[in-house]
């Protein structure tokens, strides 16, 4: 078995009994990284000589005894989250040579613990996309299938874990952002509740629904790296003030009596044939395990779409306004004045997308607009978030696909929209909801394309989802196969 | 026709906090361009608004202050416009749910009567930093932009459109001036900017209930300019309508060099500031517990002060208005009357002799080296008769000179006043002799010139010996 091969829990324990070290690992990652990356283009930057330096001082603490669940464990993250001294684009040219002067609180976090951060990640501009194909720096290619999406916007990263470039990857999730990519690449991804890990530091894209999470190989390394970010951030005044549970602690494999609910809503037209027969073979493993599996129901789940594309593009389109070459990033030279250097600066630095949702955003909040589209959409994010808590009421974990259809192929949807975000429409409701989800490896498709299962806990409850996700994991083995790269 | 003039006034106090609005950044003002900020206040990608605690506490102060409701729940909301002043494209403001509404303040028209203007709301902002427009050689014809403002904290203080005449807004901005300055929430200070007014201003016929098409005036930093700017722009509205014109919406800025308004942009240009509730700030909450607690330290207000300084201390009206100006100048007093007890007294050397020395010296009252301890020292010679009220005032010269006591110059220099009968008698005897010219008309009925045998005696005495006493000795000696 080769170093890249080890799963998070395995690389501590060589570390720990000083049979590998973190300058090995880091080398033997880098090296990986170096073979793959021409084909995947999952990073936008690498980071060999801070991560080489990272590694040495981890090795130091190692020695010293001073060890933390991450020390010397080779991380990779999405390209959204500030780091101090390196470069941040998120994904986008109006960013491709910026900066940054600080680091996120996450990233302050994984540092903290003397993680070695290997590089930063391929993403859709600014997270918006279902694709990654969105990216300024070019489209990244799914692992599996070198002709399929990885996902998005965290496809990097989803592609990154599945590639083995990295132990573990942070990502973000405003609308599925982390889930359907590790569903497309076949990784366990978590997107937790809202208010559970600090937003201080990671690029805004729609301020009341992204939130920072994990995507690992399997549960107990997804449960490492999301107790290393989660828990109350002064500089994010939307952080939650309630310390975060031992994640690990809860992964026993026994979930007798676990109440899970299926919501008729998420089993509709237009689910693959192949997904369903996955999720439908999932559901049966867990009564199985011994959970009781009830019907439930989320009447306003068919609002949730275009209400998560009214309420994310108005926080986005002012939220993006700050990009406007007067500070920092791309500024138009040869503009006739101030409003010629907003116009073309932003016109040159913003892909397609980025200004499709701008534009969308700005008339859903323009004076006239307002009341029918931004306030009605938070009056229907509201009844959604109502949909949950009622289901909540009868079930622990609701239990859904993470979307319609395994990964489609490099420009299919590129021309089509509204096809492409209907590709999130079993994961956005949850973040309209603001509670916590995850995806984790059911099955492959006909063509042998992953196939992810989703898990929606109650709000802060992720410690039941990751109970969960680790029994099934346990009694199956699709989160063992790997993609031949 | 007659018309009536209509004012409505939005005032901008800045908050006096160590630190700005939404950052730990300091706001001291005059410092070095963009040496102040942060990835906050910087609008750096990523970066997030924290609440500071102390700029809501101000602002519950100046909404108690001015008769507000405080709002239990109240929410920032996002300000969208585009200039190279405002990092994030947006300003956090107040909207829809402001921390302060339904105010008023009492304002005096001069005659001793008074008017109500109300206060519709007050809320919280940050402030946009500042460009400066190319003034050296090698920034010529460029713009810079300086960020340390950016993020500072602003109270909005919007009234009723209640005054009518420009004498009514400037006493209502007086007040309200007063008020901030007397909280400690603001500094008053009008040219550097951290007390903003903007006046809508509008005329319609005598009776005429709908309100006319209002102009708003801005870039008004003095109280005189405010009038001016007034005056003017009523002026111009009436000439306007007489000519058969007619008044637009539009945003003038005042010019202080003309003295004249300008047409600064139309309403059809007005900004969309599209707002919404800001999503990276949850709902500021403020619970009755924390408003009393703000009540509580709340100092009392000129208003109540003047009325106690003349119920309870028996000064006059005018004596009261100029005490209860300012608040370190009334504390001061306050500390004089505790200390020497005859408030009338205190009144007088503090409008005298300490107002007039500040200004000569152009000191702060609360670094006055003469302190209210070292005033009442002095205050207690003068009533126990160790000095009179002449000698009183050199030896207050020589105490702001050197900060010393009444006690120490007053032995040190020998300025203790004779009360010795004996000794008064001999100097009193030697005026007498050495002019008779004098005597003989005082004698035949002039009474008058005793002022000039007192003045002898002191001459003689240096001045110190006490008057009461020579002018009895010298009335006996006179007469026989
Ligand atoms: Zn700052």
């Amino acid at each position: 078995m080769t170093i890249y091969d080890l799963t998070l829990a395995e690389l501590r324990d060589r570390l720990d009994r000083r049979e590998l070290s973190a300058a090995e690992v880091t080398g033997a990652y880098l090296e990986r990284i170096a073979a793959t990356n021409p084909q995947l283009n999952s990073f936008i930057t690498v980071c060999a000589e801070t991560a080489t330096v990272e590694a040495e001082a981890a090795d130091r603490a190692i020695a010293a005894g001073e060890t933390a669940p991450l020390t010397g464990l080779p991380i990779a993250v999405k390209d959204i989250f500030n780091t101090a001294g390196l470069r941040t684009t998120c994904g986008s040219r109006i960013l491709g040579n910026y900066i940054s002067p600080y680091d996120a609180t996450a990233i302050g976090r994984i540092k903290a613990q003397k993680a070695v951060i290997l590089g930063k990640l391929n993403m859709d501009e600014f997270a918006m996309g279902s694709s990654n194909e969105n990216s300024a720096f070019g489209a990244v290619r799914n692992p599996w299938e070198l002709s399929r999406v990885p996902g998005g916007s965290s496809g990097g990263s989803a592609a990154c874990v599945a590639a083995r470039q990295a132990a573990a990857a942070l990502g973000t999730d405003t609308g599925g952002s982390i889930r359907q990519p590790a569903a497309y690449c076949s990784v366990v991804g978590l997107k937790p509740t809202y208010g559970r890990v600090s937003r201080y530091g990671v690029v805004a894209y729609a301020s009341s629904l992204d939130q920072v999470g994990p995507l690992a190989r399997d549960v107990r390394d997804c449960a490492l790296m999301l107790q290393a970010v989660a828990g109350y951030d002064p500089a994010d005044s939307t952080s939650v003030d309630t310390a975060a549970p031992d994640y690990q602690a809860g992964l026993t494999g026994n979930i007798k009596g676990l109440r899970i609910g299926l919501p008729r809503e998420y089993f509709i037209d237009g689910l693959d044939d192949d997904v369903r027969r996955a999720v439908e073979q999932a559901t049966a493993t867990y009564r199985d395990l011994g959970a009781e599996i009830v019907e439930v129901s989320l009447p306003h789940t068919a609002y949730a779409v275009a209400c998560y594309y009214l309420i994310a593009t108005a926080e986005a389109s002012s939220n993006l306004a700050r990009y406007d070459g007067v500070r920092y990033g791309l500024r138009a030279e040869q503009a006739e004045n101030l409003i010629d250097m907003y116009m073309q600066s932003r016109a040159a630095g913003f892909g397609t997308e980025v200004k499709r949702r701008i534009m969308l955003g700005t008339y859903a909040l323009s004076s006239g607009y307002y009341d029918a589209y931004y306030l009605k959409a938070q009056k229907v994010r509201t009844l959604i978030r109502q949909d949950f808590l009622d289901a909540f009421e009868k079930v622990d974990v609701l239990l859904t696909p993470v979307a319609p259809t395994p990964a489609f192929a490099l420009g299919e949807k590129v021309n089509d929209p509204l096809q492409m975000y209907l590709s999130d429409i079993y994961t956005i409701p949850v973040n309209l909801a603001g509670t916590c989800a995850m995806s984790l490896p059911c099955g492959f498709s006909a063509d042998s394309l992953p196939i992810g299962l989703q898990l929606i806990g109650k709000p802060f409850d992720e410690a039941a989802i990751l109970s969960a996700a680790y029994a099934f994991e346990q009694a199956t083995e699709w989160h063992k196969r790997q993609p031949e790269i | 026709m007659n018309y009536e003039t209509v004012i409505g006034l939005e005032v901008h106090a800045q908050l006096t906090t160590r630190t700005k609005i939404f950052c730990g950044c300091s706001t001291e003002f005059g410092r070095t361009p963009n040496s102040q900020t942060c990835p906050v206040c910087l609008g750096l990608p990523g970066a997030l608004p924290v609440l500071n605690r102390k700029a809501v506490e101000f602002a519950i102060r100046t909404g108690l202050a001015t008769n507000c409701r405080i709002a239990p729940r109240s929410i920032f909301a996002r300000k969208n416009y585009f200039y190279p002043d405002l990092p994030k494209g947006y300003q956090i403001s107040q909207y829809e749910l402001p921390v302060c509404e339904h105010g008023w303040l009492d304002i005096d028209l001069g005659d001793g009567q008074s008017k109500r203007i109300g206060i519709t709301r007050a809320h919280m902002e940050e402030d946009a930093g500042k460009l400066i427009h190319g003034e050296t050689p090698e920034t010529a014809g460029s713009s810079l932009v300086d960020l340390n403002r950016a993020c500072t904290p602003l109270l909005e203080i919007v009234s009723e459109p209640d005054m009518r005449s420009a004498d009514e807004a400037i006493a209502y901005l007086k007040k309200l001036h007063q008020i901030v300055v007397y909280l400690g929430v603001c500094d008053g200070n009008l040219e550097e900017g951290s007390f903003r007014c903007d006046a809508n201003v509008s005329v319609r016929p005598f009776g005429q209930k709908e309100f006319g098409t209002r102009a708003e005036l801005k870039n008004i930093n003095s109280f005189r300019f405010i009038r001016q700017a007034i005056e003017y722009e009523v002026e111009r509205q009436i000439d306007l309508i007489e000519s058969g014109g007619k008044v637009i919406q539009e945003t003038r800025l005042f010019d202080s060099g003309t003295g004249m308004t300008r047409s600064m942009r139309g309403k059809e240009e007005a900004h969309d500031y599209r707002y919404f509730p800001d999503p990276d700030l949850v709902p500021l909450v403020i619970s009755p517990a924390w408003i009393e607690e703000v009540r509580a330290t709340l100092p009392e207000l000129p208003d109540a002060k003047r009325h106690r300084f003349v119920e309870e201390l028996g000064l006059p009206a005018y004596d009261a208005e100029v005490l209860a100006a300012d608040r370190n100048l009334a504390d001061y007093f306050d500390a004089c009357v505790t200390l020497a007890k005859d408030a009338k007294s205190c009144a007088n050397w503090v409008m005298g002799e300490v107002l007039r020395k500040l200004k000569e010296t152009d000191t702060e009252v609360v670094a006055a080296p003469v302190t209210p301890e070292l005033l009442s020292g002095l205050l207690a010679r003068i009533a126990d008769n160790t000095i009179s009220g002449k000698i009183a005032k050199t030896v207050f010269e020589q105490m702001w000179l050197s900060g010393e006591t009444a006690d120490q110059i007053i032995q040190a220099q020998g300025l203790k006043q004779v009360t010795d009968t004996g000794a008064i008698e001999g100097l009193v005897d030697q005026v007498i002799a050495a002019h008779p010219e004098q005597v003989a008309e005082y004698l035949s009925g002039k009474d008058k010139l005793i002022g000039f045998f007192v003045g002898k005696v002191m001459q003689a005495s240096q001045g110190k010996a006490n008057p009461g006493m020579v002018n009895q000795l010298l009335k006996k000696k006179l007469q026989g």
